[in-house]
């Protein structure tokens, strides 16, 4: 039986999986990272827009602050959001910039003085201020207020995960390349660990730890078309699934990303519409002024993504070989600002179209971007079910994001809550609620049942192939479980994923040797994966709602009366074909900011009777203290300061809030 | 714009009806009966098609065991680098339509090989990042997070994210002559970021303590100036001029 010792496992090496380990190594305790790939290729690289912090040191930031970034944070997520979280993560992204800044990102920078930037599609001069020289720079994004995504260029996740991993390596913390967390250790209460599959040899390992971690970032590989990378295929909410215990939230809750390019689905960045880019239709038309007059094509993702699909079924597509689509048009933003600050989407339409995006428009159509739910956790991080198992970034749902993540909230999420839990993952492991005493037949079994799932893979004379079982999971996701969803066609969905499910535990494979077999790694992913899938499909088909990403065409209002609930999925019995869903009500009388209208998308919402009396209390207690320190006010409303770390605490200075 | 002249890219255009020859460098070291040997697919072309698509329906469709790496397959990630017809390259974002009928490819030399396509590109970079620890050295001191950010020059901040861009894909080592002959050499990828960090006003590291490492011939004193990595990177980083500098800067540190 071989077995690893460690005080932290993390599983996942990307920007969250890898800040959680740099914080609970300061801290002291010895920290073991497990990556699928080398740290440095995870899916964080593909970040490209920039993180949301409200730094507000350009011209069109100035006066944002926490206060603005929350408010467009909770309007974004549609009410879905846990506003303490919110609150938390707000107050912690300026400093996760400014520590990033120190670790080495290249930041773009403020250039004081006149420049020409593009909005509504006009050529506008701004004067950016002298105080602000040198300091961190900003652009737009969608579903903000103000200028608040901070930037490296397009390249901002590589940059950021570069600088993160480097100072994995400046730590010491070992990075296990190649081994993949295949199940957690566990006794029903207490997660002790993973066992652990080497991709090169085959073997399997028993990681032990105080802490497991979980940051294996999104499911979007579940979808056919998506823009996520290959990895990211859900397994780390998976393994917490089969606990039987932890629970998964908000699933049904996934994002499509308005501009993937067409028909490949890869990424071209917000800040393409940010930076003044429009969306265009088959006759060449701008079209989004129509449907969105406030925001136009800067609605969050959710909103132009549906306005973008009705628009196409409206008979205004383009036309291809490869289906319809809609065009993305930056041309306007002229070629300087296109190779200096979109290079990397230039690479990607030079390569992947065979055009120059600075002369062309780009062909798009919304892809699968984003999974908003995840492992369910307390602010903390930690699982309420199972002790001793934490999860953060993509991965976990403690609920920042609600039912529709804002663009830049999600890469600037992976290092603020690497911070933050990596903090309290520490606390545990410095407190002797972590110390355990564990038997070791517990191990020995839990290495015995994944021994054996591999074993009876490898030698199965099993008829269904696994890459037939995920291409058609893919293919019903994409087809049933997309933008616009009905009972029917999610009916449909949950009918053809169980039946898969049922047929996955007939998979044989063509090749039975052990170690780097990527048929058997497609076998069992593909069982973990229709596993997550269902609980997306089976979740949207009991939601008789519409919330952020989550449309119903059959139920197309907002219902707070009914559905102000986070939904948590649990799968308790191993030969089960569907979830367990139970809701958990958000308390409209604590909130800092009562359900309303978020500014762009529909205004048919079912209020629920709490929402007008909270309103109330809410704008007596800001009546009251409108003279007095924004901080204060925040505090009166809703506080949250105690959830945090000591450490991320402090407030945040600013050129109109500059400190002491 | 009007109708008329709204501009089609060239997922449109495509030629397909090619049949295509990969001719695939195969062995799993790990397996005492494995020898090298190049197994041949044939595939039909289709339109938009690159490596990362063609690999995938090989393996899909005909030999399920093949080993590859592919992680973001949009050229962000560097994972597929491999010699694509004798030059290193991204395959993900390798049309086929840009190759002739018959493609050979085999996995990157100078690393050690996992199985067929996939090479330990990961065990390398750790080990040149330890060696040079290349991260951004600043003093010992506990960051006030709420305060300002230091500023920087934003044509400085330009200079360090232009070399800052390296994907550590391996192609820069897999083409270089030095690499090749001598697997202490750190390669155009170790060189590079020497030079972004001497550019970081963060790092307080001098030119003398960079020469402790990098000023020998396991660094740019190994360089013969072959310059393949130049040639092949897929970042087009300015590897020539890099080294040229930092070997100026480092011979004279050397001759004091």
């Amino acid at each position: 039986m071989k077995v690893v010792y460690t005080d932290v496992l993390v599983v996942g090496g990307g920007l969250a999986g890898l800040r959680m380990a740099i914080a609970a190594k300061r801290r002291g305790h010895e920290t073991i990272v497990l990556s699928l790939v080398p740290a440095k290729r995870s899916h964080s690289a593909a970040a490209q827009g920039g993180m949301q912090a409200s730094l507000g040191n350009v011209i069109k930031g100035q006066g944002d602050n926490e206060d603005v970034h929350f408010e467009d944070t909770v309007r974004g997520s549609d009410w879905g959001a846990d506003q303490q979280v919110v609150r938390m993560f707000v107050n912690t992204s300026p400093k996760a910039v400014r520590e990033l800044a120190a670790w080495g990102v290249p930041w773009s920078r403020v250039r004081k003085g006149d420049r020409e930037v593009i909005i509504n599609g006009e050529k506008v001069t701004i004067t950016e201020l002298t105080e602000a020289h040198g300091l961190v720079a900003q652009r737009d994004f969608g579903g903000t207020r103000k200028w608040r995504t901070c930037y490296v260029s397009d390249g901002t996740g590589h940059a950021m995960l570069f600088a993160v991993g480097d100072q994995t390596i400046a730590n010491d913390i070992p990075v296990h390349e190649r081994k993949e967390a295949i199940a957690l250790i566990h006794d029903g209460s207490r997660c002790y660990g993973a066992v652990v599959r080497d991709l090169i040899t085959g073997e399997l390992t028993a990681y032990l730890a105080k802490a497991t971690a979980i940051a294996t970032g999104g499911a979007g590989r579940v979808y056919r078309v998506t823009t996520n990378a290959v990895i990211c295929e859900g397994i780390g909410a998976a393994l917490a699934l089969e606990t039987g215990v932890a629970t998964l939230g908000n699933m049904e809750a996934v994002q499509f990303h308005p501009t993937g390019i067409f028909p490949a689905g890869i990424l071209v960045t917000e800040g393409c519409r940010g930076d003044g880019g429009l969306l265009r239709d088959g006759e060449g038309n701008r079209f989004m002024p129509q449907y969105e007059p406030e925001k136009k094509e800067l609605a969050s993702r959710d909103v132009v993504s549906r306005r973008m699909e009705e628009h196409i079924r409206a008979g205004h597509a383009a036309k291809s070989r490869f289906g319809e689509h809609l065009w993305l048009d930056i041309t306007l933003l002229g070629r300087a600002h296109i190779e200096h600050n979109l290079r990397e989407v230039k690479e990607i339409c030079q390569y992947f179209l065979g055009i120059d995006p600075a002369d062309e428009w780009i062909p798009v159509r919304p892809a699968q971007h984003y999974t908003m739910g995840g492992i369910r956790t307390r602010p903390t991080g930690e699982s309420p079910a199972l002790r001793g198992l934490f999860a953060a970034g993509e991965a976990a749902c403690w609920d920042m994001h609600g039912f529709n993540r804002l663009g830049g909230n999600s890469v600037a999420e992976t290092v603020v809550a690497g911070m933050i839990v990596g903090e309290f993952i520490a606390d545990f492991c410095d407190s002797a609620e972590s110390e355990f005493e564990l038997p070791t037949a517990l191990v020995k079994e839990a290495l015995g049942v994944q021994r054996g799932e591999m074993d009876g893979l490898l030698q199965s004379r099993g008829t269904e192939r696994a890459d037939d079982i995920k291409a058609q999971m893919q293919q019903l996701m994409t087809d049933k479980v997309g933008i616009f969803r009905t009972g029917s066609d999610l009916q449909q969905a949950v009918d053809g994923l169980q039946d898969l499910l049922v047929r996955s535990r007939n998979i044989g494979l063509q090749h039975h040797a052990d170690g780097p077999n990527p048929e058997l790694v497609s076998a069992y992913r593909v069982r973990k994966m229709l596993k997550v899938a269902l609980c997306i499909a089976a979740g949207a088909l009991a939601r008789t709602e519409s919330r952020g990403a989550h449309f119903r065409e059959d139920y197309p209002k907002r219902d707070d009366h009914a559905w102000l609930s986070r939904t948590l999925a649990t799968w308790r019995n191993p030969e089960a074909t569907l979830p367990a869903f139970e809701y958990q009500p958000l308390d409209i009388m604590t909130m800092e900011l009562p359900p309303g209208w978020r500014g762009y998308g529909a205004r048919n919402h079912i209020d629920h009777p709490d929402t007008a009396v909270r309103a109330e209390k809410v704008s007596e207690i800001r009546e009251r203290m409108a003279d007095g320190d924004r901080h204060d006010r925040q505090s009166a409303l809703m506080p949250y300061e105690h959830l945090l770390p000591e450490r991320y605490r402090g407030r945040n200075e600013r050129i109109d809030e500059v400190q002491e | 714009m009007s109708s008329e002249d709204v501009p089609v890219g060239q997922a449109d255009g495509a030629v397909a009806g090619r049949r295509l020859h990969f001719h695939v460098l195969r062995h799993n070291p790990r397996d005492p009966a494995s020898v090298p040997s190049v197994q041949t697919f044939e595939l039909e072309e289709a339109a938009g098609m690159t490596l990362f698509i063609a690999l995938n329906e090989i393996r899909e469709t005909v030999d399920s065991s093949l080993a590859f790496d592919f992680v973001c397959r949009a050229g962000i990630c560097g994972s597929c680098a491999m010699v694509i017809n004798g030059r290193p390259g991204l395959a993900c974002r390798t049309l086929t339509k840009d190759l002739p009928q018959d493609i050979s490819l085999s996995p990157l030399p100078a690393f050690e090989l996992i199985a067929d396509l996939s090479v330990n590109t990961g065990k390398w970079m750790r080990s040149m990042s330890e060696r040079l620890q290349a991260w951004v050295q600043t003093q010992e001191e506990e960051l006030d997070l709420g305060r300002f950010e230091q500023r920087m020059d934003p044509d400085l901040a330009d200079e360090i994210y232009e070399l800052d861009r390296c994907i550590e894909c391996g192609c820069c080592v897999a083409a270089c002559g030095t690499a090749r002959m001598h697997d202490k050499f750190l390669g155009a990828v170790g060189l590079n970021r020497i030079a972004r960090l001497r550019l970081d006003p963060r790092d307080q590291r001098s030119d003398d303590d960079f020469y402790e490492l990098v000023g020998n011939d396991d660094g740019v004193f190994g360089c013969m100036t072959l310059l393949g990595c130049h040639d092949v990177c897929p970042k087009n980083l300015p590897l020539q001029t890099q080294i040229a500098y930092l070997r100026r800067r480092m011979a004279k540190i050397g001759f004091g």
